[in-house]
């Protein structure tokens, strides 16, 4: 058995993240095609951050047109197909428009936290001439329901902090409680039977982070 | 329970030499630099206060948005200034001549900060990240009372290692266990508790450090060190944040450079994890060995509290004597790069 790729107790190891990682980008790319796929980022570039013989990295999914916050259902997310195009060459079709009307672009990226042992949200905001996004004008493109979430949930809670690796501002969402919320996951799947494959781990992670940020992701994409 | 190495530490301080940058100079003639003794376990929005007096009547009118560079690379705030000096200085500068601004932060390189409550803040959330790696959890710092975490930052941001000598315990870190300590530590009153994981046997021992690691990375020798040349954005350091994690062997000594080694795996010859003294002497074929070496890269310097380390110092030791108060061990070390 190889104790590495196992998800125990809720929290991944950095091999387990690389796994976990490349399953979650695949899951996406198949079944999520609204959105641009997520790229693998491997730190190997960046002079001296590797470690053991397993790539490192982290996953980025950038230059989301975001025009809005609406509880709407399914359906009206599919309409808007904003006029500005990002610099991705199938149109985006996730787009609504957002209070000011104006193009909001979004970079998300995954990163593995060495010190709590599990995956933590990075995003930032900004307009199309580059300038940053505050969190007030964010967090009125994040769904409605999830900024009320944010302001309730003491797991939720969104900071300003410094990229781990890019040297920039940059919003991070807290991992602190995240290995909970993922045992409970895993328990419907103890209960079905198996343990939570690590290929599974992000998709989980996911289905309920990527909530805050307005991203969905199809249910398809859990089996 | 301080001992004289923590005393030390808490005792480190760094003569800086303030200027005012001359966009913010609205007076004539422009005021000298300030000069103001820093806590090497301290952070640089802490000193405005003493700074502030200095400039306040050369300042243009208008909202104070306070942060320093040295020689052009702003300085992130949230690093201990300690930490700062020994990175940025390859040839420690005394006093350290740093430009302070009170307008034009530039926020799309530097988080903001809104002085004290910013770095309390940073405090609080390294020691709470601290004693997840240490402890497994976090529970005790979440679980003080607001007026005890009020009481431990302010030992720190006065200097006061009595004070903080009677808060810590509180926190419930458990230690790494070390030779030298192990004798203070059977009559301490206090109840330490390795922060190991013992095997059914208790012989194996495994432990988990908090770290942050600073490397700036050169790509040839230089003859002194005050040739190395310094750094023009944060991008020429590479920041690692993560633990060290390492087994306790019996007989065996876990080294200041395993402990490196362990983060920064292109500096060791194979990826083994066996202590490096031996582990370079073990090449049979001199040919081979050569090959390796010019291929290795090589840790030239590592600083921990100014102090230039003696990389066979056992790690334990360091940890214990030489972590900041939010029980990070920072480390600067200076590399060549191995080459390809």
């Amino acid at each position: 058995m190889n104790s590495g790729r196992e998800v125990i107790d809720g929290r991944l190891t950095v091999e387990g993240f690389s796994v976990a990682a490349r399953a979650f980008a695949d899951k996406w790319k198949t079944h999520n095609q609204s959105l641009p796929p997520w790229s693998w980022v491997p730190l190997i570039n960046r002079t001296l951050l590797l470690s053991n013989q397993q790539e490192e990295g982290y996953l980025s999914l950038e230059n989301i047109l975001i025009l809005s916050s609406l509880e709407e259902s399914t359906e009206d997310e599919s309409l808007n197909v904003a006029t500005e195009c990002s610099e991705k060459e199938e149109p985006v079709d996730h787009t609504i428009l957002n209070q000011e009307n104006e193009a909001h672009y979004y970079d998300f990226h995954i990163v593995y936290s060495a010190s709590y042992k599990v995956p933590v949200l990075y995003f930032r905001g900004y307009c199309s001439g580059g300038q940053p996004l505050s969190l007030d004008v964010i967090k009125k493109d994040l769904p409605s329901c999830s900024v009320s979430l944010l302001l309730q949930s003491k797991w939720t809670f969104i900071t300003q902090e410094e990229h781990p690796y890019l040297n920039r501002p940059w919003f991070k969402l807290h991992p602190c409680g995240t290995e909970d919320w993922i045992k409970l996951l895993s328990q419907s799947s103890i209960s079905a039977g198996c343990q939570m494959p690590v290929e599974l781990y992000l998709v989980s992670w996911f289905s309920v982070v990527g909530q805050v940020v307005g991203l969905r992701i199809p249910l398809e994409m859990l089996n | 329970m301080a001992n004289e190495a923590v005393k030390y530490v808490w005792e480190g301080a760094i003569p800086l030499q303030i200027h005012l940058h001359k966009s913010d100079v609205a007076s004539h003639p422009s005021p000298p630099p300030a000069l103001v003794l820093a806590p090497r376990i301290g952070y640089l929005p802490l000193l405005i206060p003493h700074i502030k007096p200095y400039f306040k009547d050369s300042l243009p009118p208008g909202e104070d948005s306070i942060w320093f560079d040295y020689k052009g690379v702003p300085l992130k705030w949230y690093i201990p200034t300690g930490v700062l000096f020994d990175l940025l200085c390859a040839e420690p500068e005394r006093p350290w001549n740093l430009t302070v601004h009170f307008r034009g932060y530039p926020s799309n390189i530097l988080i903001p900060c809104e002085g004290e409550d910013s770095v309390k803040w940073n405090f609080v959330n390294s020691l709470k990240e601290a004693q997840y790696i240490i402890n497994g959890n976090c529970k005790n710092v979440m679980n003080m009372s607001q007026s005890d975490q009020e009481d431990l930052w302010t030992s720190v941001m006065n200097g006061d290692l009595d004070a903080y000598t009677k808060l810590s315990p509180k926190l419930k870190m458990a230690t790494i266990e070390d030779e030298f300590s192990r004798k203070a530590s059977l009559s301490s009153p206090q109840s330490r508790q390795g922060a190991t994981e013992m095997d059914v046997a208790g012989q194996i021992k495994t432990a988990r450090v908090p770290v942050r690691l600073y490397v700036r990375s050169i790509n040839q020798d230089f003859e002194n060190i005050e040739d190395v040349p310094g750094i023009d954005t944060w991008d020429d350091i590479s920041y690692l944040n993560r633990p060290v994690e390492f087994l306790r062997e019996e007989g065996k000594c876990f080294t200041l450079r395993n402990a490196i080694e362990s983060l920064l795996p292109e500096f060791i010859g194979d990826r083994a994890q066996t202590s490096g003294e031996e582990r370079s002497r073990d090449d049979d074929n001199t040919e081979e060995a050569d090959g390796l070496l010019r291929e290795m890269g090589e840790i030239k310097l590592a600083r921990i509290q100014g102090i230039e380390m003696k990389l066979e110092i056992p790690f334990s030791w360091v940890v214990n004597n030489l972590m900041n108060p939010e029980f990070y061990l920072h480390i600067s070390v200076l590399v060549k790069a191995p080459q390809r």
